[in-house]
């Protein structure tokens, strides 16, 4: 052993025996820790609804009492009757729903002219938007962030052209350009959820493109990424393993920031006409159906899926906010010591932030 | 690695030959300007590093020192010249081919809070040069390598940092972690660039100290570069001193910090501080102002206008006398300069070149001669290379002396580039006017 074996490793903290699983955890929860309570209360508050409605999205037959196309119900008991109204046309005892039942006992969103029940609509089509957004930004992620990081670490012509294009892209309003796609899509697929879907996530493989390449831009000057490529790190290795490991923080909050927004280009694809087709249940689509009711004094059939569409924005939105304070440094509350269970005293950096706040406020009260 | 290493004996042969390394960046120049300027980060620079010792490349920032290590192990890309080691030449290999060589060329760098990688424990940190290279081929191997490495390096136990993350340890301890993560593969030589320049005083000693016996132990090569003379003194069996991307002069440390033979050198050796009241006052040379633009390095010898020494052959040039009557300027009367400079003019409207400048004049004879009577007052012995002063029509021109770009010589054992030796001229260097007849050969 060399002789300087260091004495200045004996810092004479324990040991540590957590095991090297629980260390990593730790690692990755470590800014939700340290993050101001604001934040952290933002991300819950928004986990709350967004799981309320990811919930009827994977059991909306345990919450809807009907069908999404369903006009119809069993009354009477037959040999033949099924869960829902399938059995209606061969004998079994049916009655249809009432067309514009008032919000109440039996329906308690209401039902619309078509004989729909309102809320088993909303339910269903929690199930729609989820898997359109989830969708639409795993498709906008796939492409977005391997070219970001490919684009961002060649650098060159590529990056050059590639950048350009991204911004043409990036200028056509959202929407916009998920009608023009949704628009094309229709000459050569039958509409659907999947033609949605990528109407829908062509409109966010920019976001992901600049935010992965430019983060990439700064993380590849880093000295440790000349140190992987001293060491003898292909680039493939070096991007994936030294470059994507400290640019992929940044997803998690484009992720749900840009799912808010794609409810809400959804919706607007649906009001439009270009989303998914009628008997299935989306909220954009039961508005636009439900605009000559308004005029007639039935409001329940647009307020419902409106309020749907409003509520998992602002769901989605919380949480991407609240992350977008979590993850980015820049953004957070410097002071809070936050919760971290650590051996020591606060740090200094946060003893001396608190005293500046102290001395701000005493100014602010003696001015 | 085994538990004990056979050191290899610092026999003397050379591990590393380099012949006239030139490393040039393009600065600047957009899509529509084209080429832009060319910075000669490294620019001609001849040396040898020997199997076992420890050499120093010392230069303040910017004189290219850490280009210059970077272009060895094939970090920055070289313009021309040879880098033998071994059978290779690490100067035109291509990346794929360099690659199976870097296990046996590491780099400890500067500053251990940015050289590792924060979403990397130091398990997997130090062990990823060992499954880069298929040293070991499952992760107890490679963890069980790493503890050991790291525990040379003394981060004992092992364990206790294995799962750290880099945020968790203390500078010092990173910059064990980067020195284990630089010797793991069992490499020849390691370029150490400024290993201990962003450390605690309190630490610096013992990171230094660590690195040596490591040397001893595995038989290691450092090139070590530092700015640091004081530091390089305990540290270098030989260095070279950069300026400006040449090396001033190079060879046996302990003779370059006794009798130093280049006035940058002594320059350097009288910057260091030293902890004696009664030198205080002592005769520092100092080099004057900052290191040059490196986009237009002066001509001749590089370092003249900072030189305390320069004489006639430096390689005076128009632009060291705009400087020259610029810093007169400053240090005389009101009287005297409004006096001048209705003589000289605007200095902006000189035409200077590097072998003559020419001053538009209003009454061309009155500067002649003043020129010829203030010149040799000017600061910075540039008049000691203005060869004629001449009216040309309503312009005065004046013609600078041959100054060639020193070469390198032998003195006193060592190489030096300095005309206070011998005028020894430089190939391709920049050389100011034309030599007089009795050079041309």
């Amino acid at each position: 052993m060399p002789t300087a074996t260091a004495p200045d490793v004996g810092t004479g903290a324990p040991v540590d025996e957590r095991s090297s699983l629980r260390r990593r955890f730790d690692h990755a929860i470590k800014p939700w820790r340290r993050a101001n309570p604001m934040a952290r209360w933002l991300v819950i508050a928004g986990l709350l609804i967004t799981s309320g409605f990811g919930f009827l999205a994977l059991f909306p037959d345990v919450v809807a009492p009907y069908g999404e196309s369903q006009y119809q119900y069993v009354v009477g008991t037959t040999d033949e009757t099924g869960p829902g109204g399938e059995a209606c046309g061969r004998g079994a005892e049916c009655e249809q729903i009432p067309r514009r039942a008032e919000p109440g006992a039996g329906f308690p969103f209401g039902t619309t002219s078509a004989r729909l029940d309102v809320f088993s609509r909303v339910v269903h089509g929690a199930r729609v938007a989820f898997s359109i957004v989830l969708m639409s930004t795993a498709l906008a992620m796939g492409i977005g962030v391997p070219l970001g990081l490919y684009s961002g670490y060649r650098g060159g012509k590529l990056d050059r052209v590639l950048v350009t294009l991204m911004d043409a892209i990036y200028v056509i309003p959202g929407l916009l350009l998920a009608i023009i796609v949704a628009f094309v899509l229709k000459q050569y697929f039958a509409p659907g959820l999947a033609s949605a879907a990528i109407a829908v996530g062509v409109v966010y493989v920019p976001q992901y493109f600049r935010v992965i390449r430019n983060h990439t831009l700064s993380v590849k000057e880093e000295p440790f990424v000349e140190a992987a490529r001293s060491m003898g790190a292909p680039p493939r290795t070096i991007i994936g393993r030294y470059v994507f490991f400290n640019v992929v923080q940044s997803v998690p909050v484009i992720f749900t920031l840009n799912a808010a927004d794609a409810v809400l280009t959804l919706a607007g694809l649906g009001f439009l006409g270009y989303g998914v087709p009628f008997p299935q249940a989306e909220w954009g689509l039961d508005v636009s159906r439900a605009l000559s009711d308004v005029v007639s004094g039935f409001w329940w059939t647009a307020f419902w899926p409106g309020l749907a569409i409003m509520l998992l924005v602002t769901g989605l939105t919380l949480v991407g906010e609240g992350l977008n304070d979590i993850v980015n440094p820049l953004l957070r509350v410097k002071g809070f010591k936050g919760k971290v269970p650590k051996r020591g005293e606060p740090t200094p950096e946060a003893e001396a932030e608190v005293e500046r706040q102290m001395s701000q406020t005493a100014k602010r009260e003696n001015a | 690695m085994t538990a004990q290493p056979t050191p290899r004996e610092p026999s003397g042969d050379v591990l590393l030959d380099v012949r006239d390394l030139h490393t040039h960046f393009n600065v600047g120049g957009g899509v529509l300007s084209g080429g832009g300027d060319v910075v000669r980060a490294v620019d001609g620079v001849t040396f040898d590093v020997r199997r076992g010792e420890i050499f120093g490349l010392v230069g303040e920032s910017g004189s290219g020192k850490t280009t210059l290590g970077r272009t060895i192990l094939g970090l920055a890309p070289a313009t021309s010249g040879s880098i033998r080691y071994g059978d290779h030449d690490l100067a035109t290999l291509d990346e794929k081919r360099f690659r199976p060589l870097r296990r046996r060329l590491s780099m400890i760098f500067q500053d251990p809070n940015a050289s590792l990688n924060p979403a990397m424990t130091i398990a997997q940190g130090v062990g990823h040069p060992l499954r880069i290279h298929g040293i070991t081929s499952d992760r107890a191997a490679t963890r069980a390598k790493v503890a050991e490495m790291l525990e040379r390096c003394g981060l004992a136990p092992a364990e206790r940092f294995l799962d750290q993350y880099p945020e968790d340890l203390s500078g010092g301890q990173k910059q064990r972690v980067v020195i284990a993560r630089a010797l793991v593969t069992e490499p020849d030589l390691v370029v150490a660039d400024e290993p201990v320049a962003a450390l605690d005083m309190s630490i610096r000693a013992k990171v230094l100290e660590l690195m040596m016996d490591l040397k001893d132990e595995l038989g290691l090569t450092y090139l070590y570069i530092t700015h640091d003379l004081s530091s390089g003194k305990f540290v270098c069996d030989r260095m070279a001193i950069m300026y400006l991307g040449q090396m001033v002069e190079w060879g046996d440390a302990e003779g370059i910090y006794d009798d130093p033979q280049h006035p940058y050198t002594r320059a350097l050796l009288d910057a260091i501080p030293l902890p004696d009241p009664s030198r205080k006052g002592r005769d520092r040379q100092l080099p004057r102002g900052e290191i040059p633009d490196a986009v237009e390095p002066p001509a001749g010898c590089r370092f003249h206008p900072r030189c305390p020494a320069a004489f006639e052959p430096c390689g005076w040039e128009g632009r060291d006398l705009v400087d020259a009557i610029e810093e007169r300027w400053t240090s005389v009367g009101e009287d005297v300069f409004e006096r001048e400079l209705a003589l000289v003019g605007d200095l902006q409207k000189a035409a200077v070149g590097r072998d003559e400048i020419r001053f538009p004049a209003a009454d061309a004879g009155a500067l002649r001669s003043w020129l010829e009577d203030v010149g040799p007052q000017l600061p910075a012995a540039v008049a000691s290379g203005i060869d004629t002063v001449e009216e040309d029509g309503s312009d005065v021109v004046v013609r600078f002396r041959w100054g060639p770009e020193p070469g390198q010589q032998d003195v006193a054992g060592r190489r030096v580039a300095c005309h206070l030796h011998g005028v020894v001229v430089r190939p391709d260097g920049d050389h100011v006017g034309t030599p007089p007849a009795d050079r041309v050969s």
